[in-house]
């Protein structure tokens, strides 16, 4: 039974993962841009989720629902403002942009928040649990779950069921093409990007209820959110759900084995995935 | 006849290559108008200067009296100019039927065209509007090619060589569909390699060599000998 339960903790930290993983997967899939800001941008929600809920005195689910709309600002000017300006055929100006990007948020919330290590007061239900059987069950772990399940469902709306998906595909097939329909790539852009804040912004809540946060720890949730990407194939958002689901199984896993162990399992789960499907598990037909 | 497009003067470069050399065109409202000329001669970057996709260097566009050439391709495309690009250029990730509407993005309000007259004028594309457009023949892909154009109710669409790569009986059934554009009030801009289909859609026909208009006028005016050295360049003296 022990193995049932590691399965099902490995699932709910996938989750989590998958948070990590989405918004990522988004940028990339449509302006194949690949952020590596994204795991700081997550910190930078969580702090400003913690900032709000401090000055207001708020529940951090409360103050969440008011950084969601400022993250999604901010997505939208750091968009237009900056990585529109890079974005081109060659794929190396926006990654060193996006690299000094995370050196600068790492070392602004540094300077504002300290490297004191901080937490999201979630309240009660942090360690709330209920039993099936003989396997006991988190429910914040279940919530972030879900949460994960509801974004990659949300997603996949925007992005085939809305003439605003349908625009980020066609502007993500040709954008030259996309203008001739009167459509403006980089407006579709600065969309993708404040979408994809509103997401890290979400994995900010769970992420900060879950464990604790400090300015330094967004690089390694991105290495886990590109995993997670890789695995699941460039551009596949249920791929992504699946490849957070991988690595947090197979972190736990490996925890299960050794408590030394949890991190290099998912790092091989990733090296394994790769070296049988080079292109991920669910790859798109057309790159 | 009143001008709806007029061209002037208009040059254009790639980099330091100069592909378009001064060219004036007029085309008046509900008029189908015929550019042909061999590979090279300037017929595409002339429709991509007219959709904002390439640089225009000198000259003026104007549609209806304003200026269009300083506009971005999104905005040439709201002041009414659509067009079907060289290779048809489908989006491959969306359905035939996502293919359409994405045409009419940036419409505001209604017009004649919509995806029910755009599946009257092609009956093939209403029954496979749900399947992939990378699973279409060549001639169909062409048909949601046009379509989506119309779809954003132009009042100029630009066709740039509609009948490339495609079998003779598919050009004329694409062809056919002429007509019934027309009536809705579009003009017309078709560019071709393929003289005989030029002569038969057009009111007037423009010949381009090397990035200049070298010969126009109305297709019963003109003679084949005229048109032959036209569009191979040959003088005599």
């Amino acid at each position: 039974m022990i193995w049932l339960d590691t399965l099902l903790q490995g699932l709910l930290l996938g989750g989590l993962y998958a948070l990590f993983a989405a918004g990522l997967s988004l940028v990339f899939g449509i302006m194949r841009l690949v952020n590596l800001a994204h795991g700081d941008l997550i910190v930078l929600g969580a702090y400003v989720i913690l900032g709000i809920g401090t000055a207001f005195g708020l529940n951090p689910f409360v103050a969440a629902l008011i950084a969601l709309p400022l993250m999604f600002l901010l997505g939208w000017v750091l968009q237009t403002v900056l990585l529109n300006r890079v974005l081109g055929d060659d794929i190396l100006p926006p990654l060193l942009v996006t690299f000094g990007l995370s050196v600068v948020i790492q070392n602004a919330l540094l300077e504002g928040f300290s490297a004191d290590s901080r937490k999201l007061p979630v309240g009660p239900i942090e360690a709330e649990s209920f039993s099936i059987g003989s396997v006991s069950i988190g429910v914040m772990p279940l919530v972030t779950f879900g949460s994960a399940i509801l974004v990659i469902l949300c997603l996949n709306w925007i992005f085939y069921r809305t003439a605003l998906g349908r625009a980020f595909r066609a502007t993500s097939d040709d954008a030259v093409t996309a203008q001739l329909m009167g459509i403006r790539p980089k407006r579709v852009f600065a969309l993708a990007t404040g979408i994809a804040l509103v997401v890290a912004t979400i994995a900010a809540l769970y992420l900060g209820a879950r464990a604790n946060f400090d300015p330094s720890i967004g690089p390694a949730r991105l290495l886990y959110a590109f995993e997670a990407v890789i695995i699941g194939g460039l551009g596949s958002l249920w791929g992504t759900l699946i490849g957070g689901l991988v690595i947090g199984v197979a972190q736990a896993f490996g925890a299960a084995l050794n408590p030394e162990w949890q991190i290099l399992a998912g790092h091989i789960a990733f090296v394994l995935i790769l070296l049988v499907r080079p292109r991920g598990l669910f790859p798109r037909a057309y790159d | 006849m009143s001008a709806l497009l007029e061209i002037s003067e208009l040059t254009a470069h790639y980099g330091d290559f100069q592909a378009l050399f001064g060219v004036d065109l007029v085309l008046g409202q509900g008029q189908t108008l015929a550019i042909i000329g061999a590979n090279g001669a300037g017929k595409t970057t002339l429709m991509r200067a007219i959709t904002g996709i390439a640089q225009v260097t000198a000259g003026t566009v104007t549609l209806d009296g304003k200026r269009i050439d300083p506009l971005t391709a999104p905005d040439i495309l709201r002041a009414g100019i659509s067009m079907v690009p060289e290779g048809r250029k489908l989006f491959p990730s969306l359905s035939v039927e996502e293919n359409l509407m994405i045409g009419a993005h940036a419409r505001k309000g209604s017009g004649f065209w919509n995806l029910a007259r755009v599946c009257e004028l092609f009956p093939v594309l209403a029954e496979r509007r749900h399947q992939p457009s990378t699973s279409l023949s060549g001639g169909q892909q062409q048909m949601v090619s046009i379509g989506r154009a119309l779809m954003s109710n132009p009042s100029v669409l630009l066709c740039d060589e509609l009948s490339l790569g495609l079998a003779p009986v598919i050009i004329r059934e694409i062809y056919a569909a002429f007509p019934t554009i027309r009536e809705s009030g579009t003009a017309i801009i078709v560019v071709e390699q393929d003289i005989g289909q030029a002569l038969q859609v057009a009111d007037t026909v423009h010949c381009m060599m090397e990035g200049r208009i070298t010969l126009s006028g109305r297709p019963g005016d003109l003679s084949r000998e005229a048109i032959h050295d036209a569009y191979f360049g040959i003088t005599h003296s």
